[in-house]
Parts: structure tokens; C-alpha cells; sequence
């Protein structure tokens, strides 16, 4: 009783979390948007959704059936021909911040469809650098995201680099 | 004893004992892991080579700091295996199809029957029911026998210990993460979600329908289904899988079929040996003595 008690009030959180600020920007298409997916050892990312509305026309490309253009995917065609536009287009209504939670991979072993949809995390840098290949466009990951000192600490990188000459000396050592 | 009875004897434990051990060894081949069993499918079409994975476990696991940033990306120019400072590592395979190389993550894949289990004398390797292949360092006498047993080259050796060296390696973050159902740190910090955790069974319908909705995306196999009697670590790539540092030649038996018919005898050695070596001997004996009693008697004789 107690667990599904505190199931519920999970729920209604995530709930919360996603349908408010989607509810907000559902009638006016943001011009940029920040994204802290990776905030623990990136800088948010401002996205200049405008500019991409200009560069790629067809929002299929990116919301794939849900801001009520055709889906191009003939495997996505099948089901959402006719499904018309979702109440929410943003990202994490579907891509999920953790996507393999004991929740989220119980709902998988159930669900015969979209039980492969990549993390928000995934979701992102698969579109993003995938399509940036194509165009041309950043793919460097701190073209995009500027490390912070955390972060360096992270990749023992920068002010926390190893000390350069314990390297040379470890390879003139092999 | 009447020599026929000892006969009889030995012939009806030798008997039971054969029967007995093979019913046995042969159960042990026949284990496709545990139902439950977790696991990472690792999609080599998505990896871009950040090694993030590699950060990631240098912290969760608390090793030594590195010998470079995990930001330098001169450390493609050789191809690395994994080490006691580092329990995975990424390496860059050139190869002819376009769009440029293809990254490839060495861990330990978690096999459903582990060859270094089987190796290991003092049984420092355990099969969770997790999936995870752990081992306890504090029983590890550093004999490396699991090093030469696994098939995949992975156990790392701490030799900058003098005293007390043992064997490491990537234990699927078990202690930390994976007992307590979260996904372990690599899998968690790729950004472009190269590693997919869940279920095996799960991976394993994922798999195929990644590869049945883009067939011209992937090689038609999943690497880890099957080899060496499956493991929990599940690989999907665009190109053939020995142009990118898999062993393809090793076949599906698990490691263990290889030697579990030998090690079926010893039992039966152990049982049998002694108490037919012993009859051999008694009846050696025995008509050794009569013959001297024989001719000691007849050299008394005037």
C-alpha cells in the first residue's frame, strides 16, 4: 500500500515536471531554449530553435509524429498516419531523463512498441550530432557544451591534468 | 574377502561412480544464465569516441588517475586492452565504410558461464543473479589462471603491487550500482546512448529490431548471444565484427565444455584408483608371500 502510495506521488511529480512548461510553450514555438541535461559538467546549452526552424523546415525531422506533420519513418507511418499533433512536442514528454529506471524498464519488458526510445540524453546527441554530420554543423563535444571545472575534474583534463612529465617519463620507462 | 567378491566390488562402485559424475558434468553445460540476468547492449553505430565510459569508470570505481586526460584523443593510436587502472577502455578501428571509424568499448562481458570462474581454485568468482561476474580480492592468490581461461583477454593484473598483487576488472558496477537496480556508471554517462541496460532478454528483442527496421545500418548478429554460451555484454556493429577487434573464430560452446568431460573423470579417478590399485596390490602380495612362505619352508627342510 505504502508503495504504491509513494508510486503515485512519483507519478503526479514527473506529471507535473512535464506537462506544466510543455502546456506553456505548447500555443508559442520558443525561439531558444536552454538545455541542462548535462549540467553537472557542462554549461547549459542555449539551442537557437529558431534558427533550426529556418534550416530544417519539416519539425517531422526532429518531433518526429508529434507536432502533427507526417512521420517520414515508414515503420512510425504505420500507426501515427492520422495521429495528429500530441499534447506535448517537447522532448522529455517522451525521452525520458533516466531511461533505465526500474520503472521505465518494467514499462519496456511490457510494451511490444516504442519500448526502444533512447534517454533525453541519447535522444538528443543522436539527432543533434547525427544531423550535424550531414549539414555540416558542430560535432566536437565542446563546440556545444562548455566544460566546467567540474567537469574537468572528470576527465582529469585541464586544471587536473596528470603531470606531463610523469607521462614522458612513464613512456621513455616502456 | 573372496578375490571374486573384491572384483564384484570394484566393478559396481566404478560402475556408480562413472554414471554418477556424468549426470552431473553434463547438467553444468546446459546453463543459459539467469532469467533475470541484466545486461548492456552496446551499438558500435552510435559510439563517437568521446570516452566518456572511460571517465566515468575511473571514478566510480576509484582507480589511479590516468597517465592522460580522458580528453586525449592520441590514445587511439594504439589498441589498448583493459588494465588494473583502467577496467574498460575504448579503441578506434579504421575500416572502408563511409562515415568515418568505428569505436569499439572493451569490458568485461559478463559470460553466462565464465571461463574464469571455472578457472579459479580458490572460487574468488562469483555469477550474480544480476549477471555480474564480481570476485572477491581478498581470496585471489594472484595465480592469474583466469587471465590465460578467458576468451575475451579481459582480467587486468595489478603487478605495481609487490606484495599482494591480484587480478581487476570491470565488475558491471555491482557494488555500487547494479545490485541496487541502477544501470552501471558507463552506461549512464554515454551521451549518445551506445549502451542500452535492461534486461537480457529485452537487449536481445531490441537487438533484432534494430537490425530488422535498418538492415543496411548492421551486420546481421548480435556479438554475445551466443558466443562462448552467451554473454551478458550484447554487441550490434555496421561492419563485420573481426574487422573491429572481435574474435569471431571461438564458436558457442562455453569454455567450459572444453575441459568438463576431463574434469568429469577426476572424481572417478579419485574413487576408483585407489581401491583397484590396492586390490592389484593385495593380490600381488599376497601371492608373493605364499610363494616365500613356500620356499622358506622348503629351505628348512634337510
Amino acid at each position: 500500500m505504502y508503495a504504491v502510495r509513494t508510486w503515485l506521488i512519483g507519478a503526479l511529480f514527473m506529471l507535473s515536471l512535464f506537462t506544466f512548461p510543455a502546456d506553456s510553450s505548447a500555443k508559442t514555438t520558443p525561439d531558444t531554449l536552454e538545455l541542462d541535461v548535462l549540467v553537472n559538467l557542462y554549461d547549459k546549452v542555449r539551442f537557437n530553435h529558431a534558427k533550426h526552424i529556418m534550416l530544417v523546415k519539416d519539425c517531422a525531422d526532429c518531433h518526429h509524429h508529434t507536432a502533427g506533420t507526417l512521420a517520414q519513418n515508414p515503420n512510425c507511418v504505420r500507426c501515427h498516419k492520422n495521429s495528429g499533433a500530441t499534447a506535448s512536442v517537447a522532448c522529455r514528454s517522451c525521452h525520458l531523463a533516466q531511461p533505465f529506471s526500474a520503472a521505465a524498464l518494467r514499462e519496456k519488458s511490457r510494451t511490444a512498441y516504442h519500448n526502444d526510445i533512447p534517454g533525453l540524453k541519447g535522444a538528443y546527441h543522436q539527432a543533434c550530432s547525427g544531423c550535424h554530420q550531414k549539414m555540416g554543423g558542430p560535432t566536437g563535444c565542446e563546440e556545444c557544451h562548455k566544460r566546467n571545472k567540474k567537469g574537468d575534474d572528470f576527465f582529469s583534463s585541464g586544471a587536473f591534468a596528470p603531470p606531463k612529465a610523469h607521462g614522458e617519463k612513464k613512456h621513455g620507462g616502456h | 574377502m573372496k578375490r571374486r567378491d573384491f572384483l564384484k566390488g570394484c566393478m559396481a562402485c566404478g560402475a556408480a561412480a562413472t554414471l554418477g559424475v556424468s549426470q552431473k558434468a553434463w547438467g553444468v553445460g546446459s546453463f543459459e544464465g539467469y532469467p533475470e540476468g541484466m545486461g548492456v547492449l552496446v551499438d558500435l553505430t552510435r559510439c563517437v569516441g568521446c570516452r566518456s565510459c572511460e571517465a566515468a569508470c575511473n571514478k566510480e570505481q576509484q582507480l589511479p588517475a590516468p597517465d592522460a586526460p580522458f580528453d586525449d584523443m592520441s590514445v587511439f593510436e594504439e589498441k589498448r586492452r583493459p588494465t588494473e587502472k583502467a577496467y574498460t577502455v575504448v579503441n578506434r578501428y579504421e575500416t572502408k565504410k563511409e562515415g568515418g571509424p568505428v569505436y569499439r568499448k572493451i569490458q568485461c562481458n559478463h559470460c553466462n558461464e565464465p571461463a574464469c570462474l571455472t578457472s579459479c581454485f580458490v572460487n574468488a568468482y562469483t555469477k550474480t543473479k544480476e549477471g555480474a561476474v564480481i570476485y572477491n580480492s581478498k581470496v585471489c592468490v594472484g595465480c592469474r589462471n583466469c587471465m590465460i581461461a578467458c576468451p575475451f583477454n579481459v582480467p587486468g593484473y595489478s603487478y605495481s603491487s609487490a606484495l599482494n598483487p591480484v587480478v581487476k576488472k570491470c565488475i558491471f558496477c555491482y557494488d555500487t550500482r547494479l545490485k541496487y537496480g541502477k544501470p552501471p556508471a558507463c552506461v549512464e554517462i554515454c551521451p549518445q546512448q551506445v549502451l542500452t541496460f535492461g534486461h537480457r532478454n529485452d537487449l536481445l528483442k531490441i537487438g533484432r529490431d534494430r537490425i530488422r527496421e535498418k538492415p543496411e545500418r548492421y551486420v546481421d548478429h548480435i556479438y554475445g548471444e551466443k558466443e562462448v554460451g552467451g554473454t551478458s555484454w550484447l554487441y550490434l556493429a555496421g561492419v563485420d565484427f573481426d574487422k573491429v577487434g572481435f574474435d569471431t573464430t571461438m564458436g558457442n560452446e562455453p569454455i567450459i565444455s572444453n575441459v568438463k568431460d576431463f574434469l568429469g573423470i577426476v572424481p572417478m579417478v579419485l574413487t576408483i584408483w585407489p581401491a583397484l590399485f590396492t586390490g592389484f596390490h593385495l593380490l600381488a602380495t599376497k601371492n608373493k608371500n605364499h610363494e616365500d612362505g613356500h620356499s622358506a619352508e622348503e629351505d628348512h627342510k634337510p
